[in-house]
């Protein structure tokens, strides 16, 4: 590994900056060119680039060690076995869960989501029960729900956002009865950036026994997470927003509630015996891990945990942080330019808006000049109505952007706007 | 930057801020909406149609520049042609802009300003942005009671996840 690690300094409480040039030399595709420009990668919120550690931890399992998992007496499974439950207990330490049995591998958040809904959900959730999700959620983080409403003829109800973008925690306590099942929010918006207070969400929900789940995709990657300290009931992220493979996520979910619930998908894997009469399901978190899983993926996901380990998560965050605030400040004294989401807790993203220019012809402009950000309603069509927008144009950061390429990012706004004037 | 000023030419870019044939037309008879969950682009419509002639047409909604200029650039093209000429030169634009005519038809003038176009064929993405406004006529045509969605008439989904 070439990475040149900050040097920690945790008795202080003070963060090194990142040696962001070492970093970008982990990332192979960082030194590509699009259109003949150099690229700068702006669309993180989307997916994040690999280093090469986990690129070479995945090849490296298919060229050494692959084989399927939990089942053989050969070597070649064993090493796979091994391999794929060491990366769950790396996952459940860099999270802080209690036990790898907490620690579930799906596809990503939205099979994570989609899980909770249709097992703890279809199991709790009864006509007129209530739901209640956010305002600023990701489609991923509504349609579930939707689905689960539907079939029950239960409530979702929506806990408002402001003008900023932040969440109103205060109307929680209002919006829960004695009818609600489920509080689901996200942990970081990934239209606007805003960090919610999840913490705080738990508290309120938990005083009425209302359990929690959380989407953390936009959060694992940029903050530190700890589960437990949050106190929350389930939480589901991606591997490939964290700088991992694609194709793997993982649900976080209390043993005590996991254990109540019925299976998700049945087939091999998940049980512990078969009769046509009746069959058993296996332990935690194997009930819930039907069929073979993407079992190179996970190992992908481990590498990606160990590169954030070795780096810091902290020193992501102050680096992020860092980088939002000048790329805020760069882009806000563009004339027209409007930063849609201003929650005083943000992390990583920023939408904006240019007067009289769509989106998606400034991200048309910039993918010209090797310039790649998202535009479009980021799947929360509901974010983009509440600001009475069709949609934004959306720079989202990872721990590889430097302020060079927000000065190439405010350069091509800059064009944008001559070739539009 | 060659490609860019194909794509966004003086006229497109005239046409998207000065929209020609803005608005629901007087004795509008026909009209249907299109969407693009793309650029979250809507824009309904309007025909006049008469003894199978397109008498008047307008549109309405809020778009990128390449969709604003197809639409506004359309109406004008249209406009006192039969059902049948503006469907046929949907089809020749169709093709235009997606690379698939032949030199001779490159050449030739039947497309009128709407040539401008030809630079979205560098542009894969954003060929239903000057489709949108074509499929919305063509439904309003058809008497199509519904939205008509640029996904379900050029291909696979371009944005449908990922945060």
């Amino acid at each position: 590994m070439s990475t040149v690690l900050p040097a920690r300094d945790r008795s202080e409480g003070r963060h090194l900056p990142l040696d962001v040039e070492a970093l970008r030399r982990d990332f192979p595709i960082l030194a590509r060119k699009v259109h003949g420009r150099q690229l700068v990668y702006l669309d993180n919120a989307a997916t994040t680039q690999k280093p090469e550690s986990v690129i070479e931890a995945v090849a490296d399992m298919y060229r050494r060690s692959y084989g399927n998992i939990h089942r053989g007496v050969h070597q070649l499974s064993v090493e796979a076995t091994d391999a794929y439950e060491q990366a769950r207990e790396k996952v459940r330490a860099f999270v802080n869960a209690a036990s790898t049995r907490e620690i579930v591998f799906v596809r990503g958040t939205t099979e994570g989501i989609n899980l909770v809904a249709q097992t703890f959900g279809r199991q709790r959730v009864h006509e007129g029960d209530e739901v209640v999700i956010t305002a600023l959620e990701h489609h991923s983080n509504i349609v579930p729900w939707q689905l689960l409403c539907d079939e029950k003829k239960a409530n979702l109800k929506i806990l408002p956002i402001d003008r900023t973008g932040e969440v109103r925690v205060e109307e929680l306590e209002r919006l829960l009865t004695p009818r609600t099942r489920l509080v689901s929010v996200a942990h970081v918006s990934n239209a606007l950036g805003t960090l919610v207070p999840v913490r705080r969400i738990v508290e309120i929900a938990h005083a009425r026994g209302v359990p929690v789940a959380i989407d953390g995709a936009q959060a694992v990657p940029r903050i530190a997470v700890d589960v437990r300290e949050i106190g929350c009931d389930f939480y589901t992220f991606s591997s490939h927003k964290m700088y991992g493979p694609t194709g793997v996520g993982v649900l976080y979910g209390r043993e005590e509630l996991l254990d109540a619930m019925p299976p998700y998908q049945g087939g091999g894997d998940m049980i512990s015996s078969v009769t046509f009469e009746k069959t058993t399901w296996n332990v935690l978190p194997y009930k819930f891990e039907a069929g073979t899983p993407d079992i190179a993926g996970a190992i992908g996901l481990g590498a990606a945990v160990d590169y954030l380990t070795r780096i810091g998560i902290e020193n992501v965050t102050a680096h992020e942080e860092g980088l939002l605030e000048y790329a805020t400040r760069s882009l806000s004294a563009l004339p027209g330019l409007t930063v849609i989401g201003t929650a005083r807790e943000k992390i990583g993203v920023l939408s904006f808006t240019l007067a009289g220019i769509h989106p998606h012809d400034v991200g048309t402009v910039l993918d010209q000049e090797g310039i790649a950000i998202r535009t479009g309603h980021h799947c929360a069509q509901p974010v983009m109505e509440f600001f009475g927008i069709p949609a934004t144009a959306r720079a989202s950061l990872a721990l590889y952007n430097t302020r060079e390429e927000i000065d190439a990012l405010t350069e091509g706004l800059r064009k944008v706007q001559r070739m539009f004037r | 930057m060659g490609e860019l000023r194909e794509l966004y030419q003086e006229v497109i870019l005239d046409h998207s801020k000065r929209p020609r044939n803005f608005g629901e037309p007087a004795g509008a008879n026909r009209s249907a909406e299109g969407y693009n969950p793309l650029c979250g682009d809507r824009e309904t419509v309007f025909v006049r149609l008469e003894d199978d002639v397109l008498e008047d047409v307008g549109f309405r909604g809020a778009g990128c520049a390449i969709s604003t200029a197809s639409a506004s650039m359309m109406t004008d093209a249209v406009k006192g042609r039969t059902r049948a000429e503006a469907e046929a030169l949907f089809e020749r634009f169709h093709r235009l802009i997606t690379g698939q005519d032949g030199e001779k038809e490159r050449s030739a003038s039947e497309l009128g300003k709407l040539a401008v176009f030809s630079g979205v064929r560098e542009f894969p993405v954003r060929i239903k942005c000057a489709t949108l406004p074509w499929h919305t006529l063509k439904a309003a045509l058809a008497g199509v009671d519904r939205t008509v969605s640029t996904e379900l008439t050029e291909g696979p989904k371009a944005e449908s996840g990922g945060g």
